[in-house]
C-alpha cells in the first residue's frame, strides 16, 4: 500500500497547510503546534481559510458523489507548487492515495494527481524534508505511541513518530504489545459496529496502560479522541496527545499559541 | 428462505452480522481461543520470511497470479487439455448446485456409497457434504480440523484451521462424546485415536473428494498442499478421485508454483513447507502399483466469472486461500470465523462472498471494517483488500454516479435517511463559508453538545468540540 519509494522534496520556503476538521473542531491545539514547528524551521505556512474536510468521511462510507464533492472544493486551494503539509496520516492517506482514484474519470484527474503528489504527513515533513533537531527542556518522563493505520500503512511513516520521539533527552518511549494493531476506530467503522470497535480500543487501552506509561502520544486526531475518550470513560491511567502537540510543549517550555 | 440464503453454509442468515458480533464480543472463550490462536500464527508467519525479501517475493506472487487472471480463458483450456491427455476428465460447474450434482452422479455411476474427504473450501462452498448426504452417500472429512468440526456439526471457522474455534479441552470432550475417545489434554493421543478411526474409512471409502491450490495447465497437474497425509490418502487410496476447485486456481506454468508455495505456507501457517505436498497428474497407469483409476476435476464458477468482468474487483480472484488476512485481521480476531455467516470468514471473505450470494445478502460484510489495512500489508498477492471494501461499501449503496455499482444487490443497503445526511454533509463541506459558519457556531455553543452519542459514547466519553477552530486562530493570526 505504501508508495515503493518515497521523493522527499528540498525544503521549501512555504508550505500549505490543511488543518482537517478534526483538528480544526477538536484539536487546534495540535494544528497549531504544527504550524508553530514549522515556523520554527523558518517555513512559512499558508492556511487556505476555504478547506473544509478532505472527504474521507464519505468516501469509506461508501458515499463517492458526496466525497467528490468536498474534495472538489479543496483542489482548487493550493495554486502555487508548495508542498501541502497535513497533521494527520489518515486525511493525507486520503488526499494523497485515494484523490486520483476518487477523481479518475473526471475532467480533474491531472490535478487532483497533482495535489496528491505534494501531500506530506506533517512529522514526515519534519524530519526528513526540514530535517527537524528538537532539543528537549521538559522534565523527563514517560510516554507511549500509537501509529495510526493509515500513518503507518498508507503513509508509511510508522518509524518516524519514534525517530522524533528518540530526539527528546528526557523523554522515555516504552513500546505496547501489538503496537502494529489497530485502535478500532476506523470513522463511521465505530458508530456502525460499536461492539468491535469498542474491544478493538478496550485491547490497545489495556496494552498502554500496561507499558507502565501515563501518557501516550499518537499522529492522529480520530486514534486520540477513541483511544482518549475510553480511558476517560473507563477511568485508566493514561492520557493522550497529539504528538505535534507533545514535540512543540517539550521544545518549547510553554502550550504554545494560546490565543 | 430466499434462494440466495440457502448458499450459506447452514442456512446461517448473513445479514444477521450485528448480533452474532455482539454475541461473539461477549464470549470470552471466542476472545481467548482466536487472540492467542492468532498471536501465534502472526508470530510464526514473521518468523517463517526472516531473511527473505518480502516484498519482492510478493510482488513475484502478485505478478504470477495477475498473469494468470489476465490468460484465464486461454489457460482453462489449456489446462483441460493437457488434464484430458493425462487422463483426467474435465467437469464445468457453473454454480455449487451443479457442482454438487456433477459429484453425485459420478458417484452414483460407481455405485459409491462412501466419500472421504480432504480438505476443500470450494465444497464447503458447494455444500456438498450435506447435499451427498441427501443422496444417500456418506461423506466423511478426513482432514482433523474438518473432521471436528463435522462431527460438532458446524461450519469451519478458518479455512486454514477449521476448527481453531475450538480449544483442546473442547475437542477432547467432543471426541470423547462422538468417538469414546478417553478424555484427554494430550494432542498427540487425541490426534492418533481420530487417525486410527479415520484409517479404516480410507481403505474403505468408495470415492475420494480434493480441493487444489494450484492447477498447473502446461502440465495438467494439480498441486494439493497439506500437512497431516490426509490428503495424499484421499487422493490416492480410494479407487475415484475427485478434485473440485475454482476456475481462478489455474496457474500457467510448473515453474509459477514455486514462489507461490513459498509464499502459500509461510503465510499460512508460518512452515516454510508443509509435511506433503501433492502433484497429481492423472489415474493410475497400468504398469503402476498404485493411485486411482479414475481422477476428475470439477472446476467451479459459482460467481467468479461475474468478478472476473470488472478491472477492479478481478484483483479479488488474485487469492491463493493462505488465510493471512484473517490472522491479521483485529475484527476478525474479536469475532471469529462464525460471526460472518458465510464459507469464507475475515477480509477475503468480506471481499468475495458478496459475489458469491449478493450484496443484498451480504450487505453488512464490507462495512465490518477498520480499514486498517493489516489484510493488504500481508497478502502474498498483494490483493489491495481495504481498497476493495471501499469498492463494495459504494456499490452496497449505489454511491458513485460516475461509476455505477454492478455486483449482484447492490444498493441494499442505501436508506433515505443516511443519504441525506451525506448529502447535507457533503453539501456543507463543499461550501466553505457555511463550513465556517457552522463550525464557529458549534465551538460557541460547545456547552450544548450532546452528551450521548450512539455506539460511541456507550464506549468513550465524547470528543470536546475546542472553544475557537483552527480557522478562527489562523484568521487572527491574519490569514
Amino acid at each position: 500500500m505504501v508508495d515503493p519509494i518515497k521523493v522527499y522534496p528540498a525544503k521549501p520556503s512555504k508550505v500549505y497547510f490543511f488543518g482537517t476538521c478534526l483538528v480544526d473542531m477538536f484539536y487546534p491545539d495540535a494544528g497549531m503546534a504544527g504550524i508553530q514547528l514549522l515556523e520554527r524551521e523558518g517555513i512559512e505556512v499558508i492556511f487556505p481559510q476555504d478547506q473544509t474536510c478532505c472527504g474521507q468521511p464519505a468516501y469509506t462510507s461508501g458515499y463517492h458523489d458526496e466525497a467528490r464533492a468536498v474534495a472538489m472544493a479543496q483542489l482548487d486551494l493550493f495554486p502555487e507548487d508548495w508542498p501541502i503539509v497535513v497533521p494527520s496520516g489518515s486525511c493525507g492517506g486520503m488526499m494523497r492515495k485515494h484523490y486520483p482514484d476518487l477523481f479518475k474519470d473526471t475532467g480533474h484527474e491531472v490535478k487532483a494527481a497533482e495535489v496528491a503528489g505534494r501531500v506530506w504527513e506533517l512529522t514526515d515533513f519534519l524530519l526528513n524534508v526540514c530535517h527537524i533537531k528538537l532539543d528537549d527542556l521538559g522534565e523527563p518522563t514517560t510516554v507511549a505511541m500509537h501509529t495510526s493505520c493509515s500513518a503507518r500503512r498508507e503513509m508509511g511513516v510508522a518509524e518516524v513518530g519514534p525517530k522524533l520521539l528518540g530526539q527528546l533527552s528526557n523523554v522515555n518511549l516504552v513500546e505496547q504489545v501489538r503496537t502494529e494493531e489497530c485502535c478500532g476506530f476506523g470513522g463511521t467503522f465505530a458508530i456502525r459496529h460499536p461492539e468491535i470497535s469498542g474491544a478493538m480500543v478496550s485491547e490497545k487501552v489495556d496494552t498502554l496502560v500496561d507499558t507502565g506509561a501515563k501518557a501516550f502520544v499518537t499522529t492522529d486526531c480520530g486514534c486520540l479522541m477513541n483511544i482518549d475518550g475510553y480511558a476517560e470513560k473507563n477511568r485508566k491511567p493514561i492520557t493522550g496527545q497529539h504528538i505535534l502537540s507533545f514535540l512543540w510543549e517539550r521544545t518549547n517550555g510553554t502550550k504554545g499559541d494560546q490565543s | 428462505m430466499s434462494e440466495t440464503a440457502e448458499h450459506s453454509p447452514h442456512h446461517i442468515d448473513v445479514k444477521e452480522f450485528h448480533p452474532r458480533a455482539k454475541a461473539a464480543i461477549h464470549n470470552p472463550k471466542i476472545r481467548r481461543n482466536f487472540r492467542k490462536a492468532m498471536d501465534g500464527l502472526m508470530t510464526k508467519r514473521k518468523s517463517a520470511f526472516e531473511g527473505w525479501d518480502l516484498e519482492t517475493l510478493r510482488d513475484l506472487g502478485a505478478n504470477i497470479r495477475l498473469r494468470a487472471l489476465a490468460n484465464l480463458p486461454d489457460l482453462l483450456e489449456q489446462l483441460e487439455q493437457k488434464l484430458t491427455e493425462n487422463g483426467v476428465k474435465v467437469h464445468w460447474a457453473l454454480d455449487g448446485d451443479e457442482a454438487c450434482r456433477i459429484v453425485r452422479d459420478i458417484c452414483k455411476a460407481r455405485d459409491a456409497k462412501t466419500v472421504i474427504k480432504g480438505k476443500s473450501m470450494v465444497s464447503e462452498e458447494m455444500e456438498l457434504n450435506h447435499y451427498l448426504e441427501e443422496q444417500g452417500i456418506e461423506a466423511l472429512e478426513s482432514d482433523l480440523g474438518e473432521y471436528i468440526v463435522q462431527l460438532a456439526d458446524e461450519t469451519p471457522s478458518h479455512i486454514i484451521m477449521p476448527a481453531i474455534h475450538k480449544n483442546t479441552d473442547e475437542i477432547s470432550k467432543l471426541l470423547h462424546e462422538k468417538t469414546g475417545t478417553d478424555l484427554s489434554h494430550d494432542v498427540e493421543y487425541l490426534t492418533a485415536s481420530a487417525r486410527l478411526q479415520l484409517r479404516e474409512k480410507f481403505m474403505n471409502a468408495d470415492v475420494g473428494v480434493s480441493g487444489v491450490n494450484f492447477a498447473v495447465a502446461e502440465t495438467g497437474t494439480l498441486c494439493l498442499v497439506e500437512n497431516e497425509g490426509n490428503g495424499r490418502m484421499t487422493t490416492t487410496v480410494p479407487p475415484c478421485h475427485i478434485a473440485v476447485t475454482g476456475i481462478e486456481k489455474v496457474v500457467p506454468n510448473l515453474e509459477d508454483v514455486t514462489a507461490l508455495l513459498a509464499l502459500l505456507t509461510r503465510s499460512a501457517t508460518g512452515q516454510h513447507i508443509t509435511t506433503y505436498f501433492n502433484m497429481i497428474s492423472g489415474p493410475r497407469k497400468p504398469d503402476e502399483l498404485d493411485g486411482p483409476e479414475e481422477v476428475h476435476l470439477v472446476l467451479v464458477d459459482n460467481g467468479r466469472s461475474s468478478i472476473y468482468q470488472d478491472d477492479e474487483l478481478l484483483d479479488t480472484l488474485r487469492c491463493i486461500r493462505c488465510g493471512a488476512c484473517m490472522n491479521h485481521c483485529p475484527v476478525y480476531t474479536r469475532v471469529g470465523g462464525h460471526t460472518y455467516g458465510t464459507t469464507y470468514p475475515g477480509p477475503i471473505g468480506k471481499i468475495l462472498m458478496p459475489h458469491l450470494i449478493g450484496l443484498d445478502e451480504g450487505r453488512h460484510l464490507p462495512s465490518a471494517s477498520s480499514l486498517c489495512g493489516a489484510c493488504g500489508e500481508v497478502c502474498p498477492v498483494k490483493i489491495p483488500i481495504p481498497d476493495l471494501l471501499v469498492r463494495l461499501r459504494q456499490e452496497s449503496v449505489d454511491g458513485d454516479k460516475l461509476h455505477p455499482a454492478k455486483v449482484r444487490g447492490h444498493g441494499a443497503k442505501r436508506s433515505a435517511v443516511e443519504a441525506m445526511i451525506w448529502k447535507g454533509w457533503s453539501w456543507m463541506h463543499a461550501h466553505p463559508g457555511a463550513y465556517r459558519f457552522g463550525t464557529n457556531m458549534a465551538a460557541r455553543f460547545r456547552k450544548l453538545q450532546p452528551g450521548q452519542i450512539g455506539g460511541w459514547t456507550q464506549y468513550r466519553t465524547a470528543p470536546k468540540l475546542a472553544p475557537k477552530t483552527l480557522h478562527e486562530r489562523m484568521k487572527e493570526r491574519g490569514q
